[in-house]
């Protein structure tokens, strides 16, 4: 076993919220948002792990956490082995393991400065995490461009002279100028055209090669992430609720989430095909029950003890985990009973299931 | 289309934007009509034309816009020559719009219930007793739970898979025989994607309404249209059905869309980019071919003016050598 690159264990993060109608000379009584909740999972080098889930599901949230923009609430964060989830997020713009981690943004047409040429742009984190100047810097810049393949008389123009897939080539190449070990994109192809995010997504599968970097690829399109990942993290309010390789969880997905994420794909060849909807909205991320599943009231499958017991993340066959009392799978693998729940300790106490 | 009049026709239409660059030639003979209760999609890149097209059926234009030839025909009268009285009347009740972004479309600092009260008090002449609750069923039809309550709350208050049920409600109040649809789904996610597109689906077969949907994703397209309009550059290139476009495309631009498009089951390195760019359309001398630069199959035989020719029942593609 390689020792993983990123290895997070129960990472949370809660943000104070004041409570709706409540008497602002009071002293107020926070309630909590739980935008990450237990989160674990690792990142292999080398690998590219996807994660996909609806908007307000934690997503960015967990970015954030890993890139060290925030600080996490609880649990662990290690970075090739060192734990960086004690550091303060304002003194990690300091350590050396800023430039190992490094992040492309959604809109590269926002995430540049409007004033800065595409050099200026690129040259940025090395002026702050490298001690190249002067022509080594400006050799480094070119070098970093036309690995992403950005031809050398576009490094004067602003933003605003570039074409969509020039800015994300820019954002890359900002990216890869500092060497980092993982690159955390947040769907780098959102804002392109189908004939681009080819090109894009191409090149960013050999940049990983030829750098020997790891991904992890937060996207909501499911074609898209099946392309370049090799294993996927569903996430659903907080939690990851499916895991596995690409093929598997798309292919066969366990958890009712997965499967309607999968369901709700469109495609070419399901005309007409009733297929399986989502009624209803997520449950509030305020306070939530600790032994209410998260899906709980959107759940198809939902039954009684969906509401008293939280169903963990457990370990499935084929390296594929998922947090379902009830998951779908084949028959050879639902050998596991699902929990049972003894009412009587209900509603105060939570029993979880011995996993 | 066995119709004998189409609900919509769109006739070679030109439009040109005067811009301190130079004039934009933004549409260049653009035709396709839409029958009674048909979905037609127009897809294409960033740029093709899609909305402009769309915008002008609304009347909706930007002051810079030019109309430099052509029409479109809705129920018999001309919309680009009719009066600014006669398209107030028709828009919301007889053709209306759901945008991009639906917080956008909605006032911020107006409860939902009555932004949608007003337009039935505007256009469907609902007294004003009854138009609340009229405002409450009609959130109720677009599957928004708990309709008396949501009806009282701002659109901040909403999430944004809400909100756009509200712009279809609030498309929808008046029963319209059109809804443009433009890009209804950007923003959203999957899931939520899924429930809104069935559900404008729904509606529109229940009320027999036909739809111009505007979309760059071709399997939303395939998904949910009857008939799918390709656009490259202000021109359109093809159009058929759905179930054709896809087996067998017949303009190479079209082709080159579907391959670039990420589909189940194929791999990274199956999908090839479309070369080149979309052609600079401020320039005097573009080839009347607008996709020749790109093309791998481009000839001097493609330097004729090029029309768009039927090719099978309820197929056109312009191509001087189409696949």
């Amino acid at each position: 076993m390689t020792e993983p690159i990123l290895e997070i264990r129960s990472l949370t993060r809660r943000f104070p919220v004041k409570r709706a109608g409540q008497r602002p000379w009071r002293r107020a009584k926070m309630s909590w948002l739980h935008a990450v909740d237990g989160v674990a999972f690792a990142i292999s080098p080398g690998e590219t792990v996807g994660l996909v889930g609806e908007s307000g599901c934690g997503k960015s949230t967990l970015v954030r956490l890993v890139t060290r923009l925030i600080d996490p609430s609880s649990g662990n964060i290690a970075f090739a082995g060192n734990e960086i989830g004690e550091i303060p997020a304002r003194r990690f713009a300091r350590t050396p393991q800023r430039a190992a981690i490094q992040m492309v943004f959604q809109d590269a047409g926002e995430s540049l400065n409007p004033r800065f040429t595409a050099a200026r742009s690129i040259a940025d984190p090395l002026l702050r995490l490298s001690r190249l100047r002067g022509s080594a810097l400006a050799e480094r810049v070119r070098e970093a461009a036309s690995l992403a393949g950005l031809p050398d008389e576009l490094l004067g123009r602003f933003p605003h002279q570039l074409s969509g897939g020039q800015k994300a080539r820019v954002g890359i190449a900002r990216a890869i100028g500092v060497e980092p070990q993982l690159m955390i994109l947040d769907e780098p192809t959102a804002a392109l055209d189908v004939s681009v995010q080819v090109v894009i997504l191409q090149l960013l599968e050999r940049l990983k090669r030829r750098l020997g970097m790891s991904y992890l690829f937060v996207s909501h399109d499911l074609n898209v992430v099946r392309l370049l990942c090799d294993r996927v993290l569903v996430m659903y309010l907080g939690k990851i609720v499916e895991s596995g390789p690409v093929g598997t969880v798309f292919g066969s997905p366990a958890h009712p989430y997965t499967k309607a994420l999968v369901a709700a794909i469109p495609s070419l060849d399901q005309r007409g095909v009733k297929r399986l909807r989502l009624s209803g909205e997520p449950r509030s991320p305020i306070d939530p029950d600790p032994g209410t599943c998260k899906f709980y009231g959107r759940c198809p499958k939902g039954q009684s003890n969906c509401a008293a017991v939280m169903p963990e993340l457990r370990p499935l066959e084929g390296g594929r985990s998922v947090a379902c009392h009830y998951p779908e799978i084949a028959a050879a693998e639902a050998t596991r009973e699902a929990p049972t729940v003894n009412s009587s300790l209900l509603p105060f106490q939570i029993r979880h299931p011995a996993s | 289309m066995s119709e004998a009049s189409p609900l919509l026709a769109v006739v070679d239409l030109s439009i040109e934007f005067r811009t301190r660059g130079g004039t934009v030639r933004a549409l260049e003979k653009v035709a396709f009509d839409i029958g009674r209760g048909e979905t037609v999609a127009l897809v294409g890149e960033s740029g093709s034309g899609k909305s402009v097209t769309a915008y002008a059926a609304l009347g909706l234009l930007d002051p810079a816009a030019r109309v430099t030839s052509g029409r479109i025909v809705f129920g018999g009268i001309d919309l680009l020559t009719a009066g600014e009285r006669a398209l107030e009347e028709m828009r919301g009740r007889e053709v209306s719009l759901i945008s991009q972004n639906p917080r956008g479309a909605l006032n911020p600092i107006r409860p939902v219930g009555k932004q949608l009260a007003d337009v039935l008090l505007r256009h469907a002449n609902v007294p004003r007793v009854e138009a609340p609750q009229r405002a409450v069923e009609m959130l109720a039809k677009v599957g928004i739970p708990d309709p008396a309550r949501r009806a009282a709350a701002y659109p901040f208050e909403l999430s944004g898979g809400m909100c756009q049920r509200v712009t279809i409600a609030l498309a929808l109040a008046c029963s319209p025989a059109l809804l443009i649809a433009d890009e209804p789904t950007t923003g959203l996610d999957v899931t939520t994607q899924a429930v809104v597109m069935d559900l404008l689906a729904e509606l529109a077969a229940a009320s027999h309404m036909a739809t111009i949907l505007i979309t760059h994703d071709l399997a939303l397209a395939g998904e949910y249209a009857d008939r799918i309009v390709v656009m490259h550059a202000g021109h359109v290139v093809e159009s058929a059905t759905a179930g054709e476009l896809f087996i067998r495309p017949r303009h190479p631009y079209t082709a080159k869309l579907i391959a670039a498009t990420p589909k189940p089951g194929t791999q990274l390195a199956d999908l090839a980019a479309i070369p080149g760019n979309l052609p600079d359309v401020t320039r005097a001398d573009l080839p009347t071919c607008r996709y020749s630069a790109r093309c791998e199959r481009h000839s001097k035989t493609c330097d004729a003016p090029l029309p768009l020719v039927a090719i099978g029942p309820s197929h056109m593609v312009a191509c001087w050598q189409p696949l």
